[in-house]
């Protein structure tokens, strides 16, 4: 018994950016000696070729219909016949909704384990160590797995999808199996949200417990406008009620990678920092110059940000 | 309605990173100095749901488990504070070091042994290890339904309605009863003991149990571990920051605004 098992994942049809990081872990984890990647998506059969472009050697498609947008249970038994089929020792699914509660709940019936929120995984010496962040981010935690399959469920980002390449060959093959629904879905609610995604946007100016009161965000929201940004806050601002929890941004919130992330009045805990990090230039205003973010920073004014932001807000409008 | 609440004892999350140290060579955290461990942010919230719904059907009983030393009392006792009615400490030699897959046996034997629960609420996750496992064990050990992530619940028939977070939003559930529910930070504040109730807590039942009680000493230890710590240490930033200097805080604006327009930032 060798090899990958990915657990892909579709929205409204078509492939989440995660089920492409899978792919690109489990090429790198297969060029490290743990053997062929099989990827199972619920769906079509077309989602299945795509997963071969993106790096798959084989992929199962579960064409049954009690899978589309349901909960862990009923993915269970599916998962656990791919996995039999496919013969894999690993199996890596996504951070999200879906993976961490499918994580745990196939690893507790089969009697192993799982890494939650791996940021880095290796094959050597004949077993996976997945790298993952714990205390707050504060330290790192490398595990492995006494028994198999070792589980992994993947934080987003951790890792680069490959260029899809139709020209990949792989079978595909479909199963039709689904668990039993114990727990029923009643409705699904999108957040509303304001402008552009915290996600997707190129530039973030994010706020933290050093803005002093909730009324920092408003300079902090024009200068992310300004920008065509969006404006995130840190774990301590949420929780003081002083911005929307849904703007969070952390190992308990969004996790970003935009090209300028601009910290206002953040020290930059490791909770902070764990969602930012990917960050490609990050500015920090601060008072502090011994601040963790500033550190991490590529430019850093240390002063008061009430009186920097309002005349960075005016100078960018100068520049046009 | 019979709830049990599962609490742990962590070291404060809010420690600064300057007072952070790791023994690496055990592989465990060092406490810092002059900063007690707290209750798991979330659990107030699991112990709150819990005395919500004891008060919404105007009976019931709300037992309160931990697993951890000596000192966990303290956590057991926060949540008896706020109004559970007894408490269970686990506890031992044999849960030094345990893994997360140990720790959900150790808890669903004592949810067995207390005669079961109609419903089990936890916090999503523990800080310290930050891998919201636990629950998901629990219930799968007990053989029950386990809805995650929860904002709110409320009694729905025979069973729940709960809602969870997403990452884009939020969904309602039905589950039947029995069934462990984690709690998440959204739920809302949880309410803060008051002098009266710390003292009348003072007289509540705490049971000690351990692995002998629990009837699971041989799956204990930190060498039946199915998760295995190889390594745990504190990553290393590299700074190579340009501090933008100038005479007013505005000057230092004006510069940093040229200095990213100059690297085509903005």
């Amino acid at each position: 018994m060798a090899g990958i098992l990915v657990i892909a994942e579709a929205n409204e049809g078509a492939l989440a950016p995660i089920s492409g990081e899978l792919l690109g872990a489990a090429r790198k984890l297969a060029g490290e000696g743990a053997g062929s990647v099989t990827a199972f998506i619920a769906g079509s059969e077309a989602l299945g070729k795509e997963l071969i472009a993106l790096g798959a050697d084989a992929a199962i498609v579960d064409t049954n219909p009690a899978l589309q947008g349901a909960l862990a249970e009923v993915y269970l038994p599916a998962v656990q016949a791919a996995l039999q089929q496919s013969g894999a020792d690993i199996v890596l699914m996504g951070q999200t909704a879906l993976g961490r509660d499918l994580g745990p709940m196939l690893a507790f019936a089969l009697g192993t384990a799982v890494s939650m929120e791996t940021v880095d995984l290796k094959y050597a010496g004949g077993k996976l160590i997945a790298t993952r962040a714990c205390y707050g981010g504060n330290a790192r935690a490398e595990v492995s797995f006494k028994n198999a399959p070792a589980i992994a469920t993947v934080k987003a980002k951790s890792f680069d999808a490959l260029a899809p390449d139709a020209s990949r060959s792989g079978s595909v093959s479909t199963i039709d199996v689904a668990g039993e629904a114990r727990v029923k879905v009643l409705g699904v609610q999108k957040a509303e949200s304001t402008g552009i995604r915290l996600e997707d946007a190129p530039v973030v100016v994010s706020g933290g417990r050093g803005l002093g009161d909730p009324s920092g965000f408003k300079m902090l929201e024009e200068l992310a406008a300004l920008l065509k940004g969006a404006t995130g806050a840190s774990r301590a601002a949420c929780d003081l009620g002083w911005y929307p929890p849904s703007q969070q941004v952390g190992l308990t919130g969004k996790v970003v990678s935009p090209n300028l992330y601009i910290a206002v009045a953040i020290s930059g805990a490791s909770q902070h920092m764990a969602g930012m990090a990917g960050s490609k230039n990050i500015v920090a205003i601060n008072k502090d110059p011994d601040a963790n973010m500033v550190k991490a920073a590529k430019y850093a004014i240390i002063d008061d940000y009430k009186k920097v932001v309002p005349a960075l807000i005016e100078e960018i409008k100068k520049l046009g | 309605m019979n709830i049990v609440v599962c609490v742990k004892q962590i070291p404060d999350p809010e420690t600064p990173a300057a007072s952070f140290k790791v023994d690496e060579a055990a592989k465990k955290v060092i406490p810092a100095q002059g900063i007690a461990p707290v209750v798991n942010p979330y659990d107030p919230q699991a112990t709150e749901a819990a005395l919500r719904l004891k008060e919404a059907a105007g009976s019931g009983k709300v037992t309160v488990i931990s697993l951890g030393p000596d000192s966990a009392r303290d956590a057991i006792k926060h949540a008896l504070a706020m109004g559970a009615d007894e408490g269970v400490l686990i506890t031992g030699p044999e849960f030094e070091d345990i893994d997360n897959f140990q720790t959900a046996k150790a808890l669903a034997a004592a949810i067995q042994k207390l005669g079961g629960a109609d419903l089990v609420l936890t916090g999503r996750a523990a800080a310290d290890w930050d891998m919201g496992v636990v629950p998901l064990g629990i219930a799968q050990i007990l053989g029950v339904p386990c809805v995650t992530v929860a904002k709110a619940i409320e009694k729905n028939g025979a069973g729940l309605k709960v809602e969870r977070v997403l990452e884009d939003g939020f969904q309602t559930v039905e589950t039947p009863l029995p069934a462990v529910v984690s709690v998440s930070n959204e739920f809302g504040e949880p309410r803060y003991p008051q002098l009266r109730q710390i003292m009348l807590a003072a007289k509540k039942t705490v049971q000690v149990w351990g692995a002998n009680d629990l009837g699971i000493a041989g799956e204990m230890g930190k060498e039946n571990r199915a998760l295995v710590l190889e390594a745990l240490y504190v990553p290393k930033v590299e700074s190579n920051v340009e501090i933008i200097e100038g005479d007013t805080p505005e000057e230092k604006a004006r510069n940093l605004a040229q200095k990213l327009r100059a690297a085509k930032l903005i």
